[in-house]
């Protein structure tokens, strides 16, 4: 009876060796699989990055932003002590919900991921694994008037966004109708929310929607025609009403015939038509290079997240899509004072101010000042970093005349600061919706000679002028910005 | 020897060791006391049972017991992992199972007395087997009737059933054996042995498919009769037997499995446990799914003791009164515990514990082959092989191999049932032995 007990043993074996070969299988050969690409139903990355505390995420002045405390089960959650007032720069990071935001694209500095070594060490310290705190560039008071602002300007929605010009810093980003990231815990109201068509709440507006920015953009066509040589300061343009460039007669705003002007009356009283001959001028392949300098036609190099940015493009229709300034489908004309499907978004539009402030140096624009570990270290500070040169020094210093000539004495007085010079430019682009309903705008930068902060403010859906609606919201945004910095 | 046997309970001493470590991961981290004097507790307990048994049955095999310990001290830690007072009252299955383990020794003392008492036993173990169909004892976990309450008391009778099935069916065969092989007629090369005898055999398969049928567990019945062909393969030496055997269960189980349909909604989750709609299905395929994430969320290395993730409360937002109410893993502390093994011990873990198995069927075999009578090598082959097809079904069904079924990890899975029984049958597995190599010497 020997015989077929050893048979039953080596069956055994068999039927171990089968148990050991099921669990290789899920634990070496499908592992990656089931970790990493059934996250609805399996939540254990999760769970384990809840075990890490988030780093917390300050204002320039050191006001918390977003903190992790301990909840339930020793996991941490996040919450925002601030509630709206950077619901749209810094986002969220709920588990279970989603992240967005800074909040997304700075995830692992927040969560501390470093290399493998550092995380040996770690463990063998028995420290718990920490995330990195985070200060932003972010100007708490600025913010909250900007999104004051933009409420009682009545719009449909809004933005503003400021920075430095100097370096790049980002110190407000508001965009109306914001939220409360508190409240995106709960699935229920990040459902509503999120399909609210009618208001859209949680979308960006300074970064993710781009607007006819109407006469705003005969900055970039003054910089190109002034530093391509196209046109000398001292030369004059046609201002009449109903000139004809490509498509139908374009007029100025109420009809009004200028005539022969010079350039700083043409950008003080924002004459279309002029604008439209000079953009004509300098040509198709000219314009096209120097949008591509200020930033337009890619998205912005921004430390937020790629998806949630747009490029600032000219999207006539036909075709329906962006096409390059050379495309046979633009109408130049009407591209050169901002409309003919051109959309920019409010950053776009803030770089381009910050641009002409900044002698035709562009800066990196960015939200992060420093990136700070669980000992205090500084582990990482964000420099300031040209992104382009735009335009020489001289050209911007002629631009810039111009814009302080469009809040002395032109469409943008309601800039004005007492005891400061300041340079902007008004923007009024008419809306599909009717023609008394506009997108109006607003950019600038203060003081003129050597600026400090550089705006752009933008109100969609309003009756009137962008000197109106959008002017006193940026004057408001920069007379607080040059108190601070 | 004596160096195998410091060798194996060094292994036990590390694991009890472990359960500080594990305490100190799951809260602060200082050394608990209350761990380590469990740990010590149960070191000596289990030294002392050993040395008891080496006086008493010294002639027995000497490796069994230890291996025995280290599965016990192994399962101990996880279950403090997944809750302090789990282990605890673990513990306390333990010591009332060695004093069974004790008591089976010293009332069977000779393993032929058995015999005498085959129907008795074989009645009692049928018995037990449909008590969970008793209304008002009977209990239901996930479709399949395995359990009776009676109090705060859960019983698994099928625990002991298999036993008792093993002992008749060893004293049956060890009678028949000889008429089952040489009274058969040969018809095409298979020997079909008179129906007189065979007759019994069909019951014993009858017996299988109604409980199938009425406990709606296919673990247990392939268990039952997985450990019955076992038997007959060793007392017959007939390989035909086997596979008529086989077919004959195979389609009793397609047949009973094509009208319960609790065992049909287990082979689907068996085949899809992925697909969405049998996850969120009621009794689907929840618990295999997580079972493989934790599996693969192990890994090689495994994550380490207590860094399984289990505790959700957190994510589901409830209060929970112990970790297995809220558990990522549904029934962690028994028909999952291989995949939380898996989880922080890793394919390293996995498989040494699948080596102490092995280790106990060789031993298990071993006796049955040193044995010199038909009655004790029969009973040893039976009651090694009903244990190997116990650690199969519930490994393989954790591991996806074969449909999940919930039957128990021997020794290491949380349930007094399991242990009480599983010491039974290592006592009777070393009173074989201790016969065995005392008549050898």
């Amino acid at each position: 009876m020997n015989k077929p007990i050893g048979h039953l043993f080596l069956v055994s074996m068999l039927m171990f060796g089968v148990l050991l070969g099921a669990t290789s299988y899920w634990t070496v050969v499908k592992a990656d699989e089931l970790n990493n690409d059934k996250p609805s139903l399996n939540r254990r990355a999760l769970v384990r990055s809840l075990k890490i505390r988030r780093g917390t995420i300050r204002a320039a002045n050191g006001t918390v932003i977003a903190r992790s405390v301990k909840g339930r089960g020793d996991l941490y959650r996040r919450t925002y002590p601030l509630g709206s007032l950077f619901g749209h720069p810094i986002g969220y990071s709920f588990a279970g919900v989603d992240q967005s935001g800074f909040e997304a694209s700075q995830n692992a500095a927040l969560m501390g991921d470093r290399n493998a070594l550092e995380t040996t060490f770690d463990q063998l310290l028995g420290r718990d694994p920490d995330g990195d705190d985070i200060v932003t560039t972010l100007d708490p008071a600025a913010q909250r008037l900007a999104l004051e602002g933009l409420a009682r300007a009545g719009g449909q929605g809004g933005a503003a966004v400021a920075l430095d010009p100097r370096t790049g810093a980002v110190k407000v980003m508001a965009s109306y109708p914001s939220f409360d990231p508190n409240s995106v815990r709960d699935a229920g109201t990040y459902a509503r929310l999120s399909t609210d068509e009618q208001r859209r709440p949680l979308v960006n507006r300074a970064v993710q929607f781009g607007y006819a920015p109407g006469s705003t953009f005969k900055v970039v066509t003054g910089s190109a025609g002034i530093d391509s040589g196209t046109i000398e300061p001292t030369d004059t343009l046609n201002g009449d009403s109903g000139q004809v460039f490509s498509g139908p007669p374009l007029a100025n705003d109420f009809g009004e015939d200028f005539g022969q002007i010079d350039l700083q009356t043409a950008m003080a009283k924002s004459v279309n038509t002029a604008f439209a001959g000079l953009g004509v001028k300098i040509g198709k392949p000219t314009m096209q290079k120097y949008m591509t300098r200020f930033g337009f036609g890619k998205k912005p190099e921004l430390d937020y997240p790629r998806d949630a940015m747009s490029a600032s493009v000219i999207r006539p229709s036909p075709p329906g899509v962006p096409v390059p300034a050379t495309s046979r489908f633009v109408d130049l004309g009407r591209v050169s004072i901002g409309q003919g499907g051109l959309e920019a978004t409010p950053l776009q539009m803030a770089l381009v101010a910050a641009a002409v402030g900044n002698g035709g140096e562009l800066m990196r624009p960015h939200l992060t000042d420093r990136v700070v570990d669980r000992d205090g270290r500084t582990v990482d500070r964000v420099k300031a970093k040209r992104q382009e040169t735009v335009m020489s020094s001289s050209s911007a210093a002629i631009v810039r005349d111009l814009m302080v000539a469009v809040v002395e004495r032109g469409t943008g007085t309601k800039a004005q600061i007492p005891g400061v010079s300041v340079a902007g430019k008004t923007g009024t682009a008419e809306t599909e919706q009717s023609d008394t309903i506009n997108n109006v705008w607003f950019i600038g930068f203060a003081p003129a000679d050597n600026p400090r902060v550089a705006v752009a403010v933008t109100v969609q859906g309003v009756v009137g002028f962008g000197g109106d609606f959008a002017a006193p919201i940026a004057q408001t945004l920069m007379q607080e910005l040059l108190k601070t910095s | 020897m004596p160096a195998a046997l410091l060798l194996v309970f060094g292994f036990a001493a590390v694991f009890v060791a472990r359960g500080d470590l594990v305490g100190g991961l799951s809260g602060t981290n200082t050394v608990s006391t209350a761990s380590l004097t469990l740990g010590a507790a149960f070191l000596g307990l289990c030294i002392g049972a050993h040395l008891v048994l080496r006086v008493t049955l010294k002639d027995a095999d000497p490796y069994l017991f230890p291996l025995v310990a280290v599965l016990a001290c192994f399962g101990l830690v996880e279950l403090y992992r997944i809750d302090a007072a789990l282990a605890r009252q673990q513990a306390e299955w333990f010591v009332i199972g060695l004093a069974l383990f004790a008591l089976t020794i010293i009332v069977v003392r000779d393993i032929r007395r058995l015999e005498q008492y085959r129907y008795l036993i074989v009645s009692a173990g049928l018995i037990a087997l449909l008590l969970p169909r008793v209304p008002g004892i009977g209990a239901q976990t996930n479709g399949a009737y395995l359990a009776i309450q009676v109090g705060s008391v859960r019983m698994q009778p099928a625990e002991f059933a298999k036993i008792a099935m093993v002992i008749f069916l060893a004293s049956y065969l060890r009678d028949t054996r000889q008429l089952l092989v040489t009274a058969g007629r040969r018809i095409a090369g298979v020997t079909i042995p008179p129906l007189k005898h065979f007759g019994p055999m069909l019951v014993i398969w009858g017996a299988s498919m109604v409980l199938l049928f009425f406990i709606r567990d296919i673990g247990s019945s392939l268990m039952f009769f997985g450990a019955f062909l076992a038997m007959l393969y060793v007392a017959t030496s007939r390989f035909s037997f086997v596979v008529v055997g086989s077919s004959l269960f195979a389609f009793g189980a397609w047949v009973v499995g094509t009208q319960v349909g609790h065992i049909q909604d287990r082979v689907a989750a068996w085949r899809d446990p992925f697909d969405p709609a049998l996850y969120d299905a009621v009794g689907g395929s929840q618990q295999l799914a997580q079972g493989l994430f934790a599996q693969a969320d192990g890994g090689f290395f495994g994550r380490g003791f207590g860094q399984a993730v289990l505790d959700i409360s957190a994510l589901v937002e409830k209060n929970c009164a112990s970790t297995i109410e809220c558990s990522m893993l549904p029934a962690p502390h028994t028909d999952m515990i291989y995949a939380v093994i898996v989880n922080e011990t890793g394919l390293l873990g996995a498989a040494g514990l699948l080596c102490i198995y092995l280790l106990i069927v060789q031993r298990g075999f071993k006796i049955a082959m040193l044995a010199r009578d038909s009655f004790s090598k029969l009973l040893a082959a039976g009651l090694t092989s009903v244990f190997a097809l116990q650690v199969f079904v519930i490994v393989g069904g954790v591991s996806k191999a074969i449909p999940l079924t919930g039957v128990t990890l021997p020794f290491v899975s949380y349930g007094g049932s399991s242990v009480l029984a599983n010491f039974v049958l290592v006592a009777l597995l070393l009173l074989v032995s201790d016969r065995a190599r005392r008549l050898a010497v």
